[in-house]
């Protein structure tokens, strides 16, 4: 039994490393794609530089090699978690984007979270009241939520819950000024990361509700369910636990597979709301045209979403035995 | 003719998807003569900054006292333009990938989806804002941002559709009677795939002008164009005290973005056989 998992987790392991390569390429392809080097960069902050001062930095650069070598080269760097330096900034971008993560990941988390467990449980009632009054109240607010710009969404509960009312904060992480203590902190920053995490997760929310209610449906045409509602079951015990746990794997599969999507999505939301995450880091960096530090960060998001795939299908496989001797 | 009557008959039943198409007519009609009947420049300042909606300027004026009502209607034509374009393009390339992997099956295959899966998993927002970036936001670099990233779902239900249909008995028929891989691939199996295609097109324009609202909110669009996602970051930064400026354009998104999606959503139940029976 032992060596089936171990293989399982070391050939799923192994399969990271020509993903993470193949993101390594196309980052390298996007620097090479944009205009200017660092050499030219470089050149042009430096003022009124002599073509020959910029060959010579394109030497110092490796610049001037053929692209293989200066591909083995950028590899090389990666693998010591150089992603360059930040001219605008004047720090490593490697620094830069840690700095971030965390803050991010504590975003992506309650936002996935919140959408999971009201998404199920809204596709759930919906399925169990078939064609009446909630049914049709979920699927029009999941129409809605699936229509709307997260970034909008975002601005207009600033304005009610902020602005009008002033319950909670407009942005940040957290109140700058008095040390509180570690409750009061955690209690401060949960406040602060109610509205993002609203933001982030209705969208997702609305999708899981409705693929929990037709997953839901269509389980409750097979015959297990008859045999079920047969042996006298209540229908309470029918839809929460036959239909519903069999209905759970479609919604919690592409909750995986859209974690690239989230991570996406928390670049508007951390914008909006002054989070200071990686999505800050790259509004900033659009805004400083920072090319380095954005491609750095599509590198280090790239790998993220990667090895949170990872780490899901690991999970999966402990679950769920059938996926282990696949 | 008659199969276009058979389809409006089953696209009818879905009261919800011809509300929401006689919607988007309103829409369309308002990004095509809107601009043309209304023709005040949405870059002119026109009037005091920042006036609430009035008889004058019926949706008020921005902080650069833009005339906003312009501004939506020629924010119509980029949003509509994009969306359409971005998937277009998206449809025909992962149409092209999709095709190719499952009708040839084997390394092809195999190939060709490992690289859908590449841009399946890596977050495809961020990657249209880095392509964006590096070649400097245009309606051609935009649209062509957004077709990149969105085109792996297309390619993966061409896929299973080309492997649905390519051991069929009239595809065997067709390859016994000599003809190429291509005419089968083009004239036999595409016009029965179309029909999903066009669900998951019609869709993905929705998706796609979301997504450019997003990259125009952030400042990556056109700068000699307005974009209702651009309307909405110029809103903004008056939120406290004029919130209808950012309200007004995210309505304006969230309504075409739902018509689109009602009217996807009534193509697939009336061209997707399996669902005709609920």
């Amino acid at each position: 039994m032992m060596p089936a998992k171990l293989w399982f987790v070391l050939r799923r392991v192994l399969q990271v490393i020509p993903v993470v390569l193949a993101i390594a390429a196309l980052n390298f392809l996007l620097l090479h794609l944009a205009p200017g080097d660092a050499a030219d960069i470089i050149a042009a902050q430096s003022g009124g530089a002599t073509p020959e001062f910029v060959a010579e930095l394109r030497r110092s650069f490796g610049l001037d090699r053929p692209l293989y070598q200066q591909f083995l080269f950028y590899i090389a760097r990666l693998m010591t978690f150089d992603l360059g330096w930040s001219n605008v900034q004047q720090r490593p971008v490697f620094d830069l984007i840690a700095d971030r993560v965390p803050a991010t990941l504590l975003l992506m988390m309650t936002g996935i979270s919140l959408a999971l467990l009201f998404g199920t449980l809204l596709g759930i009632l919906a399925a169990m009241r078939h064609r009446r009054g909630i049914d049709s109240v979920v699927s029009v607010l999941a129409l809605l939520a699936y229509a709307t710009p997260q970034f909008w969404l975002g601005l207009m509960l600033i304005v009610l819950f902020s602005i009008t009312l002033g319950v909670l904060p407009s942005g940040g992480m957290m109140t700058i000024g008095p040390d509180m203590s570690a409750g009061a902190r955690a209690l401060d920053v949960a406040r602060h990361l109610l509205l993002p995490t609203l933001t982030l997760g209705l969208f997702y929310m609305a999708i899981y509700a409705r693929l929990m209610r037709s997953a839901m449906l269509e389980v409750y045409t097979q015959e297990f369910i008859t045999t079920a509602r047969a042996k006298g079951l209540s229908e309470a015990r029918v839809g929460l636990v036959h239909a519903a746990s069999n209905a759970l794997l479609p919604v919690v599969t592409l909750a995986g597979v859209q974690i690239g999507h989230l991570l996406g999505g928390s670049v508007l939301v951390e914008t909006v709301f002054g989070w200071p995450g990686l999505g800050r880091l790259v509004f900033d960096a659009l805004l400083q045209r920072d090319l380095n530090l954005l491609l750095g960060v599509l590198f280090v998001s790239s790998v993220l979403v990667v090895l949170i795939n990872l780490a899901v299908d690991l999970l999966y496989g402990f679950l769920d035995p059938r996926i282990v001797h696949k | 003719m008659t199969a276009l009557v058979a389809f409006w008959r089953k696209y009818r039943r879905n009261r919800a998807a011809v509300a929401g198409l006689a919607m988007l007519v309103v829409v369309l009609l308002a990004a095509i003569f809107g601009p043309l009947v209304y023709p005040t420049d949405p870059f002119d300042m026109v009037g005091r900054p920042s006036s609430p909606p009035s008889a004058r300027f019926v949706l008020g004026t921005d902080v650069s006292g833009r005339d906003m009502l312009a501004g939506l209607l020629h924010g119509a034509r980029v949003s509509l333009l994009i969306g359409i374009l971005a998937s277009l393009g998206a449809t025909l390339f992962g149409l092209i990938v999709g095709a190719i992997a499952g009708y040839y099956g084997r390394a092809v295959d195999t190939i060709l989806m490992r690289c859908t899966d590449f841009f399946l998993t890596i977050p495809s927002f961020i990657l249209a804002i880095v392509i964006i970036a590096i070649f400097r936001p245009s309606v051609a670099t935009v649209t062509l941002a957004i077709a990149a990233v969105s085109w792996p779902q297309v390619a993966r239900l061409a896929r299973a559709e080309f492997i649905a249909h390519r051991d069929r008995e009239y595809v065997l028929a067709c390859r016994a009677l000599g003809m190429s891989d291509f005419e089968i691939i083009t004239r036999q199996i595409l016009p029965n795939a179309l029909p999903s295609l066009l669900v998951v097109s019609s869709l993905l324009v929705a998706t796609s002008i979301l997504t450019e609202s997003g990259l125009s909110f952030l400042g990556l669009s056109d700068p000699n164009v307005i974009s209702w996602g651009y309307m909405v970051g110029v809103g903004r930064t008056v939120l406290r005290v004029a919130w209808w400026m950012p309200a007004i354009p995210g309505i304006a998104i969230l309504l075409t973005v739902l018509c689109i999606n009602l009217v996807g959503e009534g193509l697939n139940e009336a061209l997707n056989p399996r669902l005709q029976r609920r």
